[in-house]
Order: structure tokens, then C-alpha cells, then sequence
């Protein structure tokens, strides 16, 4: 008998365990598959030509693979939706877990859901029709696909996992801690500003990685308000390429060197999310251990 | 079934990639075409026992997604006339549909362009089904209504930049084009000999982008298949001829491209397959072809 439910419970762990392992698989076969496909052609092209290079023509009679544009774009791209989206996110969070009253907090919290859910295609489609006409006519500027449209579009896309992190962390502070501050005579705004947003720190800056991880692997929206055309960054107005539209891009037509230069864009895209990551993790741990 | 399991994995495969590289567009374009056939389920070996009168098996075309209504088209028309024979139509883009059939994926590979020197020495053959206009077109409000080849030309390389040069309002002409590698950019810009020169403004991933871009903005100027342009947006008449089926096949409306079949020389296609090339490149498939916007080439 012993034995026998000894043996089941074998099964039954040995079943979660390769259930534990097909993610850690699927992790590695990403990796391994980006690196094997991305080296040779940061090889062919030299890493310096490739990660510096100014012009990308993949296609021309004398091809040039330089990422160097798509590298800038998505970094500021990133930290432009980031500017944009943060202040307004947080900002949301501490209306909506502090001062909002039921019915009014119930609505928007649905809302900010409805909005996490909005495919990212449905945001190029809104982007396309009414925001790339507007920015052109607003700033009578012959094009309205640009890189202020891309962030805009991304700085929408990444409001709602700012928005719902922020709250979770916000609610989480002790309400000792405000207590405190209100009986020590501070206002409910002294309180939010003072001691609920520094004691929810952590929690925030985690929203954060959350939307860079989202706006720096975002594709479709951005494609299709951005004008795709591989120039440098020097302008609000410049159409532009991210790392992850040059690869979509040019990925279901593409053979050869082109071909395998997307797979390293792939690669530097996928090691930038490492290091974004990797970052904010070291942060936020060294942020616990005080 | 081996088939079938191909497939699932090639899907998967696309869905990786675009797990990893952030994006869903590789399968978002391959879900919503609507030429596309579904997987022969129970596709058996078809060049053994076909039977003479009733023809059965399976018949795959990968490649060219500017010829996803033509050939779809004649896909239906063909299992219509041949109830035993499963065809599948998988909208990859031209070089890849070369890839596809030199490798051995497919029967027959679909390019809208000429075989490259390079592709031509992998052993394959090209067989001409049709030939594409490609529309050069302006948003409706311009008033520009003809271009010569020499001007677009010079419009799409940035030596003209305003409207007022070439007879329109005055207005910074925005550039619309396609991604590098697209059979349509690579037929314009080899018909107008601007390749590598373009000062693309927007370089978009479908036609259906390019023609709403143009749609959107007064000043843009953009191209595509003349068989997907509708009236949202006015295509411009070249050297004087106005792009139609006639000025196309008579060869006067210059900026036309092939569309092209090919098969692996020397190996012979499947009974069904064949039968299939037979059709398609006979007169009697013509009908289909006109009705699909392109103009037959036999």
C-alpha cells in the first residue's frame, strides 16, 4: 500500500516536473536558436559596422547593415512613451487606490482592464486613421508617421500594466503608515506624496520595467504609425524604424545575409531585454535588502 | 499526414519567432487570407495511384502574397473541375516561395518578379502566368492626373520634392512605399530605375497600408497592384496611358511586372500538380485570371 502510493506520488511529480521543464525548454530553445542564427552574420558584418553603422540598405546592390537607427529609435522611443506614460500612470494609480470612491473606482478600474486588453493592432489601426492625420495637420508637417507618433501610441499601450502595478503596490502600503502621517497633521496629499508613494517604491518601479519591457517589444502598433523608413532618430517628427518593426518588416520577404542580419537584430533586441531586465531586478533587490 | 505535422510545425515555428521577436505579425498575416485552403487533411500520395479519370491528391503553392487572388482563384476553379484534389496556397512572399519549391516544400513556387541569377542556378524552372500592373496613386484631392516614367522616377529618388513641380498644389510630396524585399517594390523600382535610390517616407508592409496611407494624406504619392486599388485613391495615368487591362497586356502601360511559376527542372510534378500547371497556364484558365484584376500571359 505504502509502496504503491509512494510510486503514484513519483508519477504524479515526475509529470509536474516536465510540465516545470517544458518552460525552462522553451526558454533555451529561444535563446540558443537566437544566438546560433544571429552570430554569423554579426560575424560577416563586423560587430562594430553592425551595432554603429548609420544606413541600413538590406537590399541595395551594395547592402549596408548598420543598426545603429534601430538601436536609438527603440531607446527613445522607449523612453519617450516611458515620460509620457509614467507620470500619467502613477498619478491614475494614486487616484484610483486612494481617493476614488467606489462606483467611480469600480468603472475606471474596468476601463484600465478593457484597455490591457485592446489587441496592439488595433492600436496601429486607431494610430494609422486618427493620430498620424492629426500630428499632421496639428504640426502642419507633410507626414504624420513619425517617432512622436510611435510614442504616443506606446505610451497608451503601457498605461494600463503601469496603472494596475502601481495600484497593487500602493494598496499594499500599511495603513499605519498613513495614519501616522495624517495624526502627525500632513494632508491626505502631503500623505500620497510623502510616505504612500515612497513606501510603494518598489512595487512602482517594477510597473516600470513592465512598461519599458512592453514598449521596447511592441511591433505591430508601432508599424504601422512609425513610417518604417530607416532613418536616424534627429527628430520628433523623422520617420523612423524600431528594432522590432526591422525585423517584421522585412522578415517575410527577406534570404540570405538580410535574412540573417534580421536574426542579430533579433538578438540584440532580445539581449537589450535581458539587460532592462536584469537592471531593474538588481535594483529592486538591492532596494529590499535596506 | 506528414504533410499536415509540416505544417503544424512551420506554425509553430512562426509563432516562436514571433514570441521572441515581439511580434505577432507573421501569423497575423498568414491567418485572415482569404485564399487560403485548408490543410489537406488526408493528403495520400498522389503520384502512385491516381486514377486516370479521377484525379486525387494534393496540390501546394507557396510564395508571392501579390498573387494570393490569382492563384487562389484558380485553386477554387480547379478543385471545382476536380473534387479529389486538395490545393493549398501559403502567402510567403516571392523569395521564399522560390525557397520553398527548390527545397522540396511545395510543387510549385510563386514569384512576382524574375528568377535572380542566383535562384535560376538552383536548377529551376519559370513559367510566366500573368502579368500585374502596378498603379502609381495619388490621394483623390490631388489634382495631378498624369506622370511620365521620368518624372515618378525623380519624384521617388527626391529630386522632386513639391507638388507645384510637376503641375499639382503647392505641397512636400511624401514618398509611400513598400518594405525592402516585396515583390511590388522590387517591380517598381526596377520598372522606373530607382532601385536603391527611393526616399521612402513610409515603407509599409502591405498593400492594403500603402493605398490607406495614401488615402490619409493629401501629399502622399504611393504604388500597388493595380488590382487592388480601389477609389479611395486615384491611379495616376503614365506617359499618357492609363493603367487597364488592355494597356497592360499590349505592353503600352510601362510599369508591369510578371507573374511567375516555378517548378524545380527536371523533376516531375505530381500527377495532380501537373494537371494543375496544365490548367493554369491554358487558355482555358484565362477567365479566372482577368476576373482575378492581372492580365494572362498565355
Amino acid at each position: 500500500m505504502k509502496r504503491s502510493s509512494n510510486l503514484f506520488e513519483g508519477v504524479i511529480h515526475g509529470i509536474f516536473l516536465i510540465l516545470g521543464l517544458v518552460t525552462i525548454a522553451c526558454v533555451l530553445i529561444i535563446s540558443i536558436y537566437l544566438i546560433v542564427s544571429g552570430i554569423p552574420a554579426i560575424l560577416e558584418i563586423g560587430l562594430v559596422d553592425f551595432l554603429f553603422g548609420t544606413q541600413w540598405a538590406s537590399t541595395a546592390a551594395e547592402p549596408k547593415y548598420g543598426i545603429l537607427p534601430f538601436i536609438l529609435t527603440s531607446i527613445y522611443g522607449t523612453l519617450g512613451a516611458i515620460a509620457l506614460g509614467v507620470p500619467v500612470g502613477v498619478l491614475a494609480a494614486v487616484y484610483l487606490s486612494k481617493m476614488a470612491s467606489g462606483p467611480v473606482k469600480n468603472t475606471m478600474g474596468q476601463m484600465v482592464s478593457i484597455l490591457a486588453g485592446i489587441p496592439s493592432v488595433v492600436y496601429g489601426l486607431v494610430g494609422m486613421m486618427v493620430l498620424v492625420p492629426g500630428i499632421r495637420k496639428l504640426f502642419q508637417v507633410p507626414d504624420g508617421a513619425s517617432l512622436l507618433a510611435a510614442i504616443i501610441v506606446l505610451a497608451v499601450m503601457i498605461l494600463p500594466s503601469i496603472i494596475k502595478m502601481s495600484v497593487t503596490a500602493l494598496e499594499a502600503v500599511p495603513k499605519e503608515y498613513e495614519d501616522a502621517s495624517l495624526a502627525l497633521g500632513a494632508t491626505p496629499e502631503e500623505t500620497y506624496f510623502r510616505v504612500s508613494i515612497p513606501a510603494a517604491k518598489s512595487g512602482i518601479a517594477a510597473s516600470v520595467v513592465l512598461g519599458v519591457g512592453r514598449a521596447i517589444g511592441e511591433a505591430m502598433a508601432v508599424m504601422m504609425v512609425a513610417g518604417n523608413a530607416p532613418n536616424m532618430p534627429d527628430s520628433l517628427f523623422q520617420s523612423v524604424r524600431f528594432l522590432t518593426t526591422a525585423v517584421a518588416s522585412e522578415m517575410s520577404y527577406s534570404g540570405g545575409l538580410q535574412r540573417r542580419a534580421l536574426f542579430s537584430i533579433a538578438l540584440v533586441l532580445f539581449i537589450f531585454i535581458m539587460l532592462i531586465n536584469a537592471l531593474l531586478n538588481f535594483f529592486l533587490k538591492g532596494e529590499k535588502k535596506e | 499526414m506528414k504533410r499536415c505535422i509540416c505544417f503544424v510545425l512551420a506554425a509553430l515555428m512562426a509563432i516562436s519567432m514571433a514570441a521572441c521577436s515581439g511580434t505577432n505579425e507573421p501569423v497575423a498575416t498568414n491567418a485572415p487570407t482569404a485564399g487560403n485552403e485548408p490543410v489537406a487533411t488526408d493528403a495520400p500520395a498522389a503520384s502512385t495511384e491516381a486514377p486516370a479519370e479521377a484525379l486525387t491528391g494534393a496540390v501546394s503553392t507557396d510564395g508571392s502574397t501579390s498573387m494570393e487572388k490569382v492563384i487562389g482563384a484558380l485553386g477554387e476553379s480547379f478543385m471545382l473541375a476536380n473534387e479529389g484534389v486538395t490545393f493549398t496556397y501559403n502567402p510567403t512572399g516571392s523569395s521564399a516561395g522560390i525557397t520553398a519549391v527548390s527545397e522540396g516544400r511545395c510543387d510549385i513556387g510563386l514569384s512576382s518578379r524574375a528568377l535572380k541569377d542566383e535562384e535560376a542556378a538552383l536548377g529551376l524552372a519559370s513559367t510566366i502566368l500573368a502579368y500585374d500592373g502596378i498603379a502609381v496613386i495619388v490621394n483623390p484631392e490631388n489634382p495631378v492626373t498624369d506622370l511620365d516614367l521620368e518624372t515618378i522616377a525623380a519624384i521617388y529618388t527626391g529630386e522632386i520634392t513639391n507638388w507645384s513641380e510637376v503641375g499639382g498644389a503647392d505641397g512636400e510630396i511624401v514618398l509611400i512605399g513598400r518594405e525592402a524585399g516585396s515583390g511590388t517594390r522590387d517591380g517598381f523600382e526596377e520598372l522606373t530605375g530607382t532601385a536603391d535610390k527611393c526616399q521612402y517616407r513610409q515603407e509599409l508592409t502591405s498593400t492594403g497600408d500603402v493605398i490607406a496611407a495614401v488615402s490619409q494624406n493629401p501629399n502622399a504619392i504611393g504604388y500597388a497592384s493595380l488590382a487592388s486599388v480601389k477609389d479611395n485613391v486615384k491611379a495616376v495615368s503614365v506617359n499618357g496611358v492609363v493603367p487597364s487591362e488592355e494597356t497592360i497586356k499590349d505592353g503600352s502601360y510601362l510599369i508591369q511586372r510578371p507573374f511567375v511559376l516555378v517548378t524545380v527542372e527536371g523533376k516531375e510534378l505530381s500527377a495532380a500538380a501537373q494537371a494543375f500547371f496544365d490548367y493554369i497556364t491554358s487558355a482555358d484558365a484565362n477567365e479566372v485570371i482577368i476576373s482575378a484584376g492581372v492580365v494572362p500571359a498565355n
